[in-house]
């Protein structure tokens, strides 16, 4: 079929077209993070249009997703799959707000699973910033501009229908296409997309917390003790304020070395723009952009580059940046005495979160950091058995808290060279001793209901179930 | 090595634990102008209860008890001296009375708890425009007194003057306390940059005191420490220097000489005590590994 427009008059009509039908799955992305309006609108007229039984497959759900709940008891959503869930959607989650089984994947796993025929996707709805009348588009221009695209990358090539949705329309050709033309059927011009403003959700600024601040210094040192640390290094962080605080120590020193980076990857802060406009990194490989200088440097900066969620991540890509990956350094809501890391539930059992890039980086890099306080409030972060296997120790390196360096055992020459800079390595075992010396022994909550989530590995493997809580 | 005091506030339960962890030479915890007068009973409990049961390392431990004008004081002292802490800080110092004062207390309490007869010493906070006049009398009221530190907010307020981040309104101050310490043989200790995210500010104000000839500074943020040490650490020319200093004072000492000739410079006593203050300096800013030192730490 010849078209001269794909644009279609309203979302309701786009739907029709798409020929979505019960049981199916829809796709979204989360780029626009706090301020996504797009899920909700789309649910809002599935739920007009008396569909039924539709599964949610997000790259991730915030908080500002939580009417997705409305959606589960109104009949039209009955499925979920995320790489990541807010604790004001994983709340209800657990407490059985589903009947189906929440598949919880990674951001490399999830474009994998499409490639595997795992996961398949009817409708995809790509939320952009920008699109023409053919359906090119990006997130790097327009009013609610968010940055790179990359999540969505994925589901514009493997789904069966694609719906780009935005609400500032461009003459054709749109050039500095991230998604193009030849995946996208239909186009949709709705008033506001969301706002680009809360996108900055979360933590996107260096901790001022004294004690975040000391364990960011030591994984920087002991970054620049494992001897990754030369030019040519590549390197990514999370956004939490602990995790940027280890990039601007490890700026300091690069600094001081006068080593220059090849690049920075992941989630991108305007904290690693300044480092790249510095001269400390090369290129930033940005497949998110956390707050508005990194959606500004990706418009206009031809060093940071958009890369997708398969690129990034996924082990079933021909090659992806993760395993170029130096040292990623990485959160834990908890950690065990086999290095096996939590970032899905609470200590009550409650999900709060998910995997994100967490095991797909730990996976690819040649170093895996996890930076965390040892005692949060009276909780001890060292458990025998992490509640939810996220990330399983065997990709994870190195645990920096305030009380010293844990080595995982496979890595003893990672250990000796960390002694050998003077920094005060201990065993995991004696880590978790200090902190319940202090803390005591927490009795670990154990739920016995039906699963209410699975957790796949990147490669498609269930790692772990997650429990429903009783109240 | 005393480079850096942290004020940590004595209700604060985190703020104790983390003082375990924190990078400071000394830390003091707070019972006077961080704690409500009506938590101060739980405030002692709780500084107390760190004392005894948290395990700081090597940091020196001291205890800012209340002014001796407040009813509180014999509790104060009671409470942190049989903890354990080895030094109180009193705040308000306008005269050896108060010192002397304190010293008697401290007799008292050490003699009825068994605890060796003025092992608790004291830091004399110097903070009004009498007690600058009467710091040397202070200094050498009783042998209890380790250090003179100076507390510029309250300072400036009695001097009727602002206060600010160059402080060259504290520079009489400063000096005349800096030459009592010397002339008592004690400490002297710097007062705290009040801008707690003014990083470099606090450097260039540490940098100002050690020129000044200051042994340390008290700071009330944690993210002052970094900056802190990082002014009372010496070039790397400097310690090469220093080094070479006491290598030829060493020389000089077996050729059985008071004075050496070094880079066309005589050398003498005064020159090695600064060389070797310089070394201890580099030492405590980590300069040296062990391995360098050619001895066990």
């Amino acid at each position: 079929m010849t078209r001269q427009t794909k644009i279609v008059p309203s979302l309701r009509e786009a739907i029709r077209q798409s020929c979505l039908r019960d049981g199916m799955t829809i796709s979204f992305h989360h780029h626009l993070r706090e301020g996504d309006r797009v899920l909700q609108t789309v649910l809002t007229e599935c739920s007009v249009l008396g569909l039924k039984d539709l599964t949610v497959n997000a790259s991730a759900l915030m908080g500002c997703h939580r009417s997705i709940l409305d959606f589960v008891r109104d009949g039209t959503v009955s499925g979920i799959e995320c790489n990541f869930m807010h604790a004001q959607v994983g709340q209800e989650i657990s407490r059985g707000a589903l009947e189906r089984e929440v598949v919880f994947r990674s951001h490399g796993g999830r474009p994998a699973a499409m490639v595997r025929g795992e996961s398949h996707i009817d409708v995809a709805f790509i939320a952009a910033s920008a699109a023409d009348a053919a359906g090119n588009c990006n997130g790097k221009q327009g009013n609610a501009a968010f940055g790179s695209i990359g999540y969505a990358m994925p589901d514009a090539e493997h789904a069966q229908y694609v719906v780009v949705v935005t609400d500032q329309l461009f003459e054709y050709p749109l050039l500095d296409a991230s998604i193009s033309e030849e995946s996208v059927d239909a186009v949709v011009v709705i008033d506001s997309i969301g706002d680009p403003e809360r996108i900055m959700s979360g933590t996107t600024r260096v901790t001022r917390d004294p004690i975040g601040l000391l364990i960011a210094e030591q994984a920087a040192k002991a970054i620049s003790a494992s001897g990754l640390l030369r030019d040519g290094f590549s390197f990514q962080t999370g956004a939490g304020g602990t995790s940027l605080a280890v990039a601007q120590y490890l700026g300091e020193i690069m600094r001081e070395q006068g080593i220059v980076g090849r690049f920075a990857s992941g989630g991108i802060t305007g904290l690693l723009v300044d480092l790249l406009r510095e001269g400390l990194f090369e290129t930033l490989l940005d497949v998110q952009c956390f707050d508005r200088e990194a959606v500004l440097s990706i418009g206009g900066d031809a060093r940071h580059g958009e890369i997708s969620a398969t690129r990034y991540a996924s082990p079933a890509a021909k090659s992806s940046v993760v395993d170029r990956l130096d040292v990623v350094i990485l959160g834990a809501t908890e950690i065990d005495t086999d290095f096996n890391v939590n970032v899905h539930t609470d200590s009550n059992g409650v999900i709060m979160g998910g995997s994100g890039g967490h095991s797909d980086t730990a996976a690819g890099a040649k170093l895996s950091i996890i930076v965390a306080p040892l005692m949060r409030a009276r909780l001890p972060l060292i458990v025998d058995r992490v509640g939810t296997i996220s990330t399983p120790g065997e990709d994870i390196d190195l645990l920096v808290t305030q009380y010293g360096l844990a080595c995982n055992p496979r890595r003893s020459e990672l250990s000796s060279r960390l002694e050998r800079a003077g920094l005060p390595v201990v065993s995991i075992h004696d880590l978790k001793a200090k902190a319940e010396s202090i803390t005591g022994i927490p009795a670990r909550v154990i739920h016995r209901g039906r699963p209410v989530a699975r957790v796949v590995s990147r490669d498609g493997m269930l790692l772990d179930t997650i429990a429903m809580i009783e109240d | 090595m005393k480079r850096s005091y942290l004020f940590l506030p004595g209700n604060q339960p985190t703020m104790l634990q983390n003082g375990a962890v924190l990078p400071a030479d000394v830390l003091i915890f707070d019972l006077e102008d961080s704690v409500a007068p009506a938590e101060k009973d739980a405030a002692r409990e709780l500084v107390s209860s760190a004392l005894r049961s948290i395990d700081y390392g090597r940091r020196g431990l001291a205890v800012r008890i209340n002014d001796i004008e407040k009813p509180y004081i014999k509790k104060d002292l009671e409470a942190v001296v049989t903890a354990g802490a080895r030094s109180v800080m009193v705040p308000k110092v306008n005269s050896a009375r108060t010192l002397h004062h304190v010293a008697v207390m401290l007799d008292l309490i050490e003699e009825e708890y068994g605890i060796e007869k003025g092992r608790t010493k004291v830091i004399a906070l110097i903070e009004t425009a009498l007690g600058i006049e009467m710091v040397f009398e202070a200094a050498t009221s009783t042998p209890r007194v380790e250090a003179l530190a100076l507390g510029g907010e309250d300072l400036c307020a009695d001097l009727g003057c602002p206060r600010t981040k160059e402080g060259t309104e504290l520079f009489y101050s400063r000096s005349r306390l800096l030459l009592a310490a010397r002339a008592a043989g004690v400490d002297a200790v710097d007062t705290p940059f009040t801008d707690a995210r003014d990083e470099e500010g606090c450097y260039a104000d540490t940098v100002y005191a050690r020129g000044l000839g200051f042994d340390g500074k008290l700071s009330i943020s944690p993210h002052h420490l970094r900056p802190i040490h990082r002014a009372f650490t010496p070039t790397e020319e400097a310690v090469a220097f220093a080094l070479e200093v006491v290598d030829a004072m060493e020389r000089a000492k077996r050729e059985g000489r008071g004075a050496v000739s070094l880079r066309g410079k005589m050398i003498d006593l005064p020159v090695l005590r600064q060389a070797e203050r310089t070394l201890e300096l580099a030492r405590a800013s980590g300069m040296f590994t062990a391995e360098m030192e050619g001895a066990p730490e």
